[in-house]
């Protein structure tokens, strides 16, 4: 792999705020009335802020397959273990 | 044997490379780390035996008249930890893997050398917190650990067991973490995923289960020994925890932990059965990607082991269908190397011996797995000696059959030395008859419903119990031959040359033993694995 | 498609382009960042799975347990984990910017964005130990062993706000008033089974910071070796893998924070 593109500072910097939003976001949320949707709404932004992490703070956009194909495995076995034991409590 | 000129051993190799204890506690070469790891495994496979010697003798007699309950406890906890974790666990990958990966890929060693070593010494740390618990009284929780017996109710060292098997982990974690990296960034020129040897593959598959499964098994010990040392309840039902979401955690990997033991050995397998039939491996595909699958679905069967724990019967009927398909990709393999035999050139030699046993014994103890698998009947057989059969059927009949076989294959790369080939023979024919003689009795026994972990059994289970013990003792004289020839073949041995078997195989083509940095030239590799049979007379008369 | 290695130097090297860091096995300095960053990720692979599990039990436990971990969770004051939280990504960017002066070989900038995430970090780590303070004072360290002693219910000795009983027994909206809560009984039975909760937020938030306080080591060497002009273009491979390490451990906080602080903020009406 030769030079890989690297993200400039000004691509951290919208990046960091976007991420900054996100928490003050989610910190709202927390705090309005939305039933089930409190728990998914919660789990999506942090699931947003954590791919903008992958993607752009840990190079993960830029990267080559194996690096994805990595990341990916990593969230899918966590998948797993966390569905399939559920799998048993959710049908006692 | 007879060739034309005498081998010779080579002037400089890894061995005698450099002198004194700091170049070999100090090295960064992976065949010196393998020798390393061989050394201290090798140890806990005799303490482990130890203990079950003890065990076997307990059960001569129904009565319980040995051993106390409770040390009889810590006996077969301390055999089972000893040999699933720092022997089994280790053993192939560590050992034969560590030593012939990276030559095998065709480089200089792995990826990260001196990770490699810090494993060593992880490994002697979680050794030494093992012997430690031993020198305590030892632990007699079963090797699993269940809670709330072990996170609650016991004065034996637990934790300091459970910390041991953790920093033990993370040796394994070492290993397998540079073996992947090796495997996909250091391959020799030419040298594409399709031509790698099937032992690459193998330990490949076993090493993405180490590093995807142990790190659940070190939350959960943490998790153990934090409740146990604070007195919080996670896993106690007394203070609110569940004692089911320990055995989901630990089997999670303690299941897959299972197939990084197998994994590694049937790659030794592949590669003496090729080599020892004189053929090109069938299948080579289906066995790489049979390897992969084992991996991935061995992830996704874990709770066979709690039909009876309490979980929900939905549940359990998924896990009872998804251990039936895992069994699929290992019966591809048996089906394969059966077929490489199949118009081969088969020879008999000691791998080959060992191979063969491998194959009918692995062939018992996986078919029995599916008894285990099938929930009905599970219910009946579970933590019964059925469930010991098996996995020793596949364990020691399996695993440490592939295992000796491979440190027959490759002794001679490792140390330049041959075996004396009739004193192996003998041993290899002492462990079959005494594995059989030991193990398949307790099929029985587990069948009429005597339980495990118990050290006295009604009456009427005696004369198995006694065969069974019996055959242990033949067992140990077929384990006990080996590591006497093998330090004797050391001064004594017939010098063994690059390619005593003549086989395929970049570890081949380098000296016996190697250079230390492997080849005195990176290979270019432009032909594809086993190709044997190409000139298979040729090949037949240039051996023996 | 890239097949590796495909390096044409096979045993030779010509001296002169010999790296002080180039490592012996591998064939190019290329195939050493190749390797070195894949195999940092392996590693995190295996955070992950160990995390994992932790947050596995947790969300079984959440979903049989869920009122006691609202009570808990509404025990620890959201103000602390917010702003760590914005303090952990800040140092996040300023990992992120140290990697980026190091690729581009400017030594002053490697060096302030390195002090600047450790300066971050060790704020983060300060903040725990001032809410870990909070929760000795409260008595919500599970267990007895460390702490005073667990107890939820208003036992002598804990500060009042730990007193997470009456709390869900007299529970207070935005404007100060007392709103209808709980019976005693089932408020005393919620408050004890906090226990849970918080055995999940130590663990968790432990763990955590057990890799921060690891991270600020490696930093204070990074820092050393940056100090000394160790890394350049050619050359960042310590810094570019301890940026992905560090960023990970900021992935797991993203997570934490509305895992164990906002479970259900709602206000009381």
């Amino acid at each position: 792999m030769s030079e890989n593109s690297h993200p400039t500072p000004a691509l951290y910097l919208v990046i960091v705020s976007c991420l900054f939003a996100g928490t003050v976001l989610t910190y709202f949320a927390a705090t309005w009335e939305m039933g089930i949707f409190n728990p998914i709404v919660a789990l999506t932004i942090a699931c947003t802020k954590a791919t903008l992490v992958i993607l752009y703070f840990m190079h993960v956009r830029y990267s080559n397959k194996l690096t994805i194909v990595t990341v990916c495995a990593g969230f899918f076995w966590l998948l797993i273990l966390i569905s399939l034991s559920l799998s048993d409590y959710l049908t006692r | 044997m007879s060739t034309a000129t005498q081998a010779v051993m080579p002037q400089k190799h890894y061995l005698n490379d450099n002198y004194g204890i700091r170049s070999w506690l100090l090295t960064k070469d992976h065949k010196r780390i393998a020798i390393l790891y061989l050394f201290t495994i090798t140890f806990f496979f005799f303490l482990g035996g130890l203990f079950a010697a003890l065990i076997r003798l307990e059960l001569l007699t129904p009565a319980g008249d040995l051993f106390q309950s409770d040390t009889y406890n810590k006996l077969f906890t301390m055999h089972g930890v000893n040999m699933i974790f720092f022997f089994l666990i280790p053993s192939v990958p560590a050992v034969l893997g560590n030593f012939l990966v990276p030559i095998m890929v065709g480089t200089k060693d792995l990826a990260f050398p001196k990770i490699n070593l810090l494993s060593w010494y992880i490994f002697i740390a979680g050794a030494a917190f093992s012997l430690t618990a031993l020198l305590y009284g030892g632990v007699d929780t079963g090797w699993t650990f269940y809670t709330p017996l072990s996170s609650g109710y016991l004065k034996t060292p637990v934790i300091v067991m459970g910390v041991g098997i953790l920093i033990a982990g993370f040796a394994s974690i070492f290993t397998g973490l540079n073996f992947i990296v090796t495997v996909h960034r250091m391959r020799a020129p030419g040298m594409t995923w399709g031509r790698l040897p099937l032992f690459v593959w193998a330990n490949y598959a076993a090493s993405l289960i180490m590093i995807l499964g142990t790190p659940v098994l070190a939350i959960t010990l943490i998790l153990l020994v934090l409740e146990r040392g604070f007195h919080i309840g996670i896993f106690d039902p007394k203070l609110g925890g569940d004692p089911v979401l320990f055995q989901h955690m630990f089997w999670f990997y303690s299941h897959p932990a299972v197939y990084i033991m197998i994994l590694p050995g049937m790659g030794v397998i592949s590669e003496i059965v090729t080599c020892f039939s004189r053929k090109r491996v069938f299948g080579y595909t289906f066995i790489a990607f049979s390897s992969i699958a084992i991996a991935v679905f061995g992830f996704v069967v874990w709770a066979h082991h709690m039909f009876v724990a309490g979980i929900s019967t939905y549940s359990a009927m998924v896990f009872s269908l998804l251990s039936y398909a895992v069994a699929i990709p290992s019966a591809v393999k048996v089906f394969n190397w059966t077929a490489t035999m199949y118009k081969g050139s088969v020879s008999y030699d000691t791998p080959m011996l060992y191979a063969f046993g491998f194959i009918g014994l692995f062939t018992v103890g996986g078919l029995t797995g599916l008894f285990l698998a099938a929930l009905g009947l599970d219910v009946h057989i579970h933590d019964t000696y059925f469930v010991i059969a098996h996995f020793h059927y596949v364990m020691v009949g399996g695993m440490v059959m592939a295992y000796l076989g491979g440190l027959h294959f490759w002794w001679p790369k490792m140390t330049g030395r041959m075996y004396p080939e009739g004193w192996a023979k003998l041993a290899a024919l002492i462990t079959f008859i005494g594995f059989n003689l030991t193990f398949f009795p307790q099929f029985i026994l587990g069948y009429l419903g005597m339980p495990r972990r118990y050290h006295s059994y009604p009456e009427e289970f005696q004369v198995l119990n006694v065969l069974s013990s019996a055959g242990a003792s033949v067992l140990a004289v077929g384990f006990i031959l080996p590591a006497i020839y093998f330090l004797w073949s050391l001064r004594y041995g017939e010098i063994a040359g690059p390619n005593p078997w003549n086989a395929k195989g970049l570890e081949w083509t380098t000296s016996s033993p190697p250079p230390t940095h492997n080849f005195d030239e990176i290979p270019v590799v432009t032909e594809e694995p086993y190709h044997y049979g190409a000139n298979l007379d040729e090949e037949v008369a240039g051996v023996h | 498609m890239r097949r590796s290695p495909v390096s044409t130097s096979q045993t030779t090297t010509p001296a002169t382009e010999h790296h002080p860091a180039w490592a012996h096995q591998f064939d190019s300095m290329e195939q050493q960042r190749d390797a070195s960053s894949f195999g940092m990720w392996v590693f995190l692979l295996t955070e992950i799975m160990m995390f994992g599990g932790l947050f596995t039990a947790y969300l079984i436990y959440r979903i049989r347990y869920y009122d006691a971990f609202v009570a808990g969770s509404s025990s620890i004051d959201v103000k602390w984990g917010f702003y760590n939280t914005l303090v952990l990504i800040g140092s996040s960017f300023t990992m992120a910017m140290a990697v980026w002066a190091a690729h581009k070989g400017k030594r002053m900038q490697q060096v302030l964005y390195l002090v600047l995430t450790l300066v971050l970090g060790t704020v983060f780590l300060g903040v725990k130990a001032v809410e870990y303070k909070a929760k000795y004072d409260e008595c919500h360290i599970p267990g007895g062993v460390i702490g005073k002693g667990f107890s939820a219910t208003g036992a002598a000795g804990c500060s009042a706000e730990g007193n997470i009983a009456e709390d869900i027994e007299h529970p207070k909206n935005l404007a100060g008033k007392e709103v209808s809560g709980k019976p005693r009984a089932a408020a005393e039975q919620i408050a004890r089974q906090t226990e849970i909760f918080f055995v999940f937020y130590f663990a968790m938030t432990g763990l955590h910071a057990t890799h921060m306080i690891i991270g600020i080591g490696v930093l204070l060497w990074l820092l050393r070796r940056a100090w000394n002009s160790e890394f350049g273009p050619e050359y960042y491979t310590p810094v570019e893998n301890f940026g992905l390490y560090w960023h990970f451990v900021d992935i797991v906080w993203i997570y934490l924070f509305p895992l164990l602080y906002l479970i259900n903020r709602i206000p009381h009406k």
